[in-house]
């Protein structure tokens, strides 16, 4: 075996792929919540559907995005791989189960809440991304320039009370999911350090609380007050 | 004070075990062996098999002494090890679960008994020093910082029991490994061999059938000698770094 697959099937390069991805996905989900924000702006889509006309037509953004997908497919796969092994390793399960964990919640169901976070991705990726790529929508007209009316159908797709309460619980998922993720990315690649770890930590709680929260709103402010 | 025990009973590693009930009268000022062995008189006074169980030092340094107690290895007290749990921290009345460590690499021989020799192999792939280190050093001949020995001898305290690979979900060795790694890679002796001793543990670790670390710490929270989990970055560290730079 060369030296490069013995690191990446070891069982400490599995996690740093996870590491690595996570991490990879955590930078975008920022750069995501910017362009969502214009849905809440009051022009009738135009800053929404501009932005995201220039999303999918820019060739540097269109490879990074392929990046992306194959880097959520990548840490979801060998998320399942490495659930899978851990489950095989724990020797029975016949274990006595009253005792209290000492561990936090999140980093016990690390895959279960990745689950439904795919399951959110899928759909997502369904309503919007698809058809703003093939779907047969209408387009909208801004001083010149044509563009598809994606604002229109996500507008019309957060009036709906049950889509938005699955995404709202899926935004709490994703925060507990973050939670443990964002500090153990850098755990897992040994960046540990008693000067810098305790500032991570804290920024990884934060991050996990408010990136969520902000995606949240939007669907909750277009359903309740728009 | 009348305890009732549920103690996991499995003939051999081939057998099924199952939970058993038993009745024993203990003394609060009795370790948590020796109300075993109050237990295993019982038992052989009455003609019935006594519960395998391992010991040795009995006063915490060896690591022998491995069992699931309500659910947690070594019991409820932190930085305790199950010879140094004593019945006055249990009350009148109690039940207590007791059964072996459980994971894939550590297979039941008997009752509570397991097979921890993959810690063994690990070692013996590369947890040492191959040259003769001669004499102990006068004080100071070679120039260590103190924080870097304490935190060499801090790691050095690992008694190899595998409390970490039973309190972890995925039954991972990363603790064990770690503080095995980090012991001799804290100190100038240790750093010739220790891009090949790095490599050569975590082989033999993922050969032994452990699981993958997920960074739970649960393995930190249990251990009887509070070996901490910056070890377990120190290794992942020291993996991806030797894994690019070494021959
Ligand atoms: S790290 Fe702690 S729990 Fe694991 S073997 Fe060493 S002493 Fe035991
Ligand atoms: S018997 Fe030696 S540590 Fe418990």
């Amino acid at each position: 075996m060369s030296w490069f697959t013995q690191l990446l099937t070891s069982s400490l390069g599995k996690k740093l792929v996870m590491s690595l991805t996570g991490l990879f996905l955590i930078l975008f989900l920022p750069v995501h919540l910017i362009g969502n924000l214009q849905l809440m702006a009051d022009d009738g889509g135009e800053s929404f559907n501009l932005y995201a006309k220039f999303m999918t037509g820019n060739p540097l953004i269109k490879t990074v995005s392929y990046l992306l997908y194959g880097f959520i497919l990548l840490h979801a796969i060998q998320g399942m791989l490495i659930w899978k092994a851990n489950r095989g390793a724990g020797g029975g399960s016949s274990r006595y189960q009253g005792g209290k964990s000492p561990t936090a919640w999140s980093s016990r169901q690390m895959a279960g809440l990745g689950m439904v976070i795919l399951v959110f991705i899928l759909l997502h990726m369904w309503q919007f991304w698809f058809q703003m790529k093939w779907g047969d929508i209408g387009t909208a007209t801004y001083g010149g320039v044509e563009t598809k009316d994606l604002y229109t159908i996500v507008q019309h797709t957060f009036k709906q009370w049950w889509f938005v309460l699955f995404y709202v619980i899926s935004m709490i998922v994703i925060g507990f999911h973050l939670q443990h993720g964002f500090q153990s990315a850098f755990q897992t690649l040994g960046l540990n350090h008693k000067k810098y770890t305790p500032a991570i930590k804290t920024l990884g709680l934060i991050y996990s609380i408010i990136i969520p929260l902000a995606f949240a709103i939007i669907p909750c402010y277009i359903l309740l007050i728009k | 004070m009348k305890l009732n025990l549920k103690v996991w009973r499995q003939a051999n590693g081939q057998g099924k075990g199952k939970f058993e009930s038993y009745n024993v009268d203990a003394d609060e000022h009795m370790s948590f062996l020796e109300m075993l062995d109050v237990l295993n008189q019982q038992l052989i006074e009455a003609g019935d098999d006594p519960v395998a169980f391992e010991h040795d030092c009995r006063e915490g340094i060896c690591g022998a002494c491995s069992m699931v107690i309500n659910g947690r290895p070594h019991g409820p007290n932190a930085g305790t090890t199950t010879c140094q749990l004593h019945m006055r921290f249990f009350k009148d009345g109690d039940t207590i679960h007791i059964e072996p460590f459980r994971a894939d690499a550590f297979p039941v021989i008997k009752d509570l008994v397991v097979d921890r020799s993959a810690f063994d192999r690990i070692i013996e792939s590369g947890g040492y020093i191959s040259v003769n280190t001669g004499q102990a050093q006068d004080a100071n001949a070679i120039p260590v910082e103190k924080e870097q020995a304490s935190e060499a001898f801090d790691a050095a305290t690992c008694i190899g029991c595998g409390a970490c690979v039973a309190a972890c979900p995925n039954a991972s060795a990363m603790l064990f490994v770690s503080a095995k790694v980090s012991h001799l890679a804290l100190m100038p002796q240790g750093q010739v061999e220790h891009d090949k001793r790095v490599q050569s543990m975590v082989n033999q670790m993922d050969l032994e059938g452990f699981g993958n670390c997920s960074n739970t710490y649960a393995c930190e929270a249990e251990c009887p000698k509070e070996i901490s989990a910056d070890n377990i970055a120190r290794l992942n560290r020291s993996y991806l770094i030797s894994s690019l730079t070494s021959d």
